[in-house]
């Protein structure tokens, strides 16, 4: 059964669809007919274009540059599996309401693909706009939420505060008593945002991506980048050379690493982000909840466990995790906001290396090396962005210029000073 | 968890420490004498090593004081304690400090030429 998909200009090869109708049938013989969701190629000599890194934003790279821009010899390279990275590491907070310009251009225009994501990927991403609720803890922060209000509505995009007794009706769990040591002052509500299943947000991109021909290559390492007279062409791979006059890096927490194979380096600093999930229990908070002021996040998944999240470790690793303060810490502050929680177990905690950035934004660019383009400096934020940041990715992958979202996003930023200092809207958390 | 060696106070948990990132970034001296892209190149770029790492820690809930490090930012060993203004001895940290590429940044080269000076 070939279904073309809206919009979609590369030939898709013709997957069967998944809908509750394959689901039915496939009941009836046990499960054991499901098709391979992509396949497992040999690396080609050579590629119009390669990705390194099958994360979220790799994946969603090639898939965006074989259905929107018709180059059609496309690989993504992983040294692990896909999704392996941050990508499944994430609590999955997406929001848009970010305070300059730049970035509400970004991340709503990511929003934006998220609300048709599922139908067009034909996976179900579980997205579920649930609404995200930024807390306040003191008079200044309060204010200043006001300010970054009226500053995100400008913009277009759905943003409200709310008083500590509109709070108290959306999350009945919390503490709002002003005997606390961080009581909530008040709070700021973007609807729009939610969560979304990362790993479902990695498996889609590959199976959407595969079908439009893109070879996604896992267990192999980009162990060096090739390039003559200042341009690039190719990738030493731990499978062999892999020839590309195209090379895109999205390697998150080790595109330094990348950078210094190709002679460069980057603003980037590479620190541990930890999270952890409580045992499974009825559903107690129905919306995400993020605090700065007390570097703590809260959430609970579909199967029932709440997912925590804290600020970064302060030193930098590339262990994939982090230390046991951190959790205390967070722990801490969520006994305190959620009385509830205290007698939960904590079932398994983690981390992953995130890419912090001067100003606490992202990297979207060109290099001096010609043809070799790198996109990084997500840090702790970067799953919200998925699709939009592989959207303008591919663009500029494709036209070797940046479109007007990912202008502002070169490497000469740091060099010129136009920063977009998001140190306030990031904080912490996501 | 991290436990480390305060060079005054002995070995102390991970929390009552502070972290001061990069070691011996020289801070240029006539700045003005120093393109943007070398300004920038100070400023912002970033060592950010995985393996061996010359960094700085502060024993903020303790004597205060400010030290270096030669740790492992995969393993996360601590190779070696040394004070501030002096070199690490060990031999990874001794290869650390002379691979680096801010030994040869306009930003180093400045700030000696500044203390050559005066
Ligand atoms: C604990 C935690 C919580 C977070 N919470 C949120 C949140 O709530 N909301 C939000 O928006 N963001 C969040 N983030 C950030 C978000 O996860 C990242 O910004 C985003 O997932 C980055 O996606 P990516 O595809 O760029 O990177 P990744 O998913 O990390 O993918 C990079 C890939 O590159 C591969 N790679 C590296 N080196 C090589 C090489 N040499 N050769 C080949 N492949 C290589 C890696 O194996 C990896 O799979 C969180 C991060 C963490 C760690
Ligand atoms: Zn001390």
């Amino acid at each position: 059964m070939v279904t073309p998909t809206l919009g979609m200009r590369g030939l898709r090869r013709g997957k069967p669809r998944y809908s509750i109708f394959s689901l039915a049938r496939h009941a009836l013989d046990y499960h054991e007919g499901w098709q391979r969701a992509w396949r497992a190629p040999e690396p080609q000599p050579e590629y119009d274009a390669v990705i390194i890194g099958g994360g979220g934003h790799g994946l969603a790279t090639a898939f965006y540059l074989a259905s929107l821009h018709g180059i059609r010899r496309v690989a993504v390279v992983e040294k692990s599996w896909i999704g392996g990275g941050n990508t499944g590491r994430n609590t999955t907070i997406i929001r848009s309401n970010y305070l300059w310009d730049e970035s509400a251009a970004i991340y709503e225009h990511a929003l934006k693909l998220w609300e048709g994501l599922s139908q067009e990927l034909n996976f179900n991403l579980m997205f579920s706009q649930r609404g995200v609720l930024t807390l306040a803890h003191s008079e200044h922060e309060m204010k200043e939420m006001s300010r970054r209000v009226n500053a995100i509505r400008l913009n277009g995009i759905d943003s409200t505060v709310m008083t500590p007794a509109q709070i108290k009706q959306l999350v009945p769990i919390i503490d709002i008593s002003p005997s606390l040591r961080y009581p909530v002052m008040g709070g700021f509500f973007q609807q729009r945002g939610g969560t979304a299943r990362h790993d479902a947000v990695a498996w889609g991109y590959a199976r959407a991506a595969d079908e439009c021909g893109v070879d996604i290559i896992q267990n192999c390492e980009v162990t060096g980048i090739r390039q003559a007279k200042g341009a690039v062409t190719g990738v030493e791979t731990t499978r062999g050379f892999i020839k590309s006059a195209k090379v895109g890096c999205v390697t998150a927490g080790h595109s330094g690493i990348m950078a210094a194979m190709a002679g460069l380096r980057l603003p980037i600093e590479s620190r541990p982000l930890q999270a952890l999930v409580s045992e499974p229990i009825k559903p107690i908070i129905d919306t995400v909840v993020m605090s700065n002021a007390v570097h703590m996040y809260i959430s609970q998944s579909d199967k029932g466990e709440l997912v925590f999240g804290a600020g970064t470790d302060a030193y930098n690793s590339y262990a994939q995790r982090g230390s046991l303060p951190v959790i205390e810490h967070l722990l801490a502050s969520a006994v305190e906001l959620y009385p509830i929680v205290s007698r939960l177990r904590v079932m398994r905690t983690w981390g992953g290396i995130v890419d912090t950035c001067p100003d606490a934004s992202p990297i979207i660019s060109t290099t001096p090396v010609k043809g070799l383009y790198f996109n990084c400096g997500w840090g702790t934020g970067g799953f919200k962005a998925t699709p939009g940041s592989g959207h303008v990715f591919a663009d500029l992958i494709a036209q070797d210029r940046p479109n007007a979202i990912a202008a502002p996003y070169t490497l000469e930023r740091f060099t010129t000073g136009s920063l977009i200092d998001e140190h306030g809207a990031a904080g912490v958390a996501h | 968890m991290l436990l480390i060696e305060c060079p005054w106070c002995g070995p102390r948990d991970e929390a009552e420490f502070a972290y001061g990132g990069e070691a011996h970034i020289a801070r240029p001296t006539e700045p003005d004498k120093l393109s943007d892209a070398e300004w920038a190149e100070y400023l912002f770029l970033a060592s950010n090593p995985r393996g061996t790492y010359l960094e700085r820690w502060r024993h903020a809930h303790g004597c205060r004081r400010w030290f270096n490090a030669v740790r492992d930012t995969y393993t996360h060993e601590i190779i070696e304690i040394y004070a501030m203004g002096s070199l690490p001895k060990s031999k990874l940290g001794i290869q650390a400090y002379e691979d680096s590429w801010r030994r040869g940044s306009a930003a180093e080269q400045n700030a000696k030429r500044g203390s050559a000076k005066s």
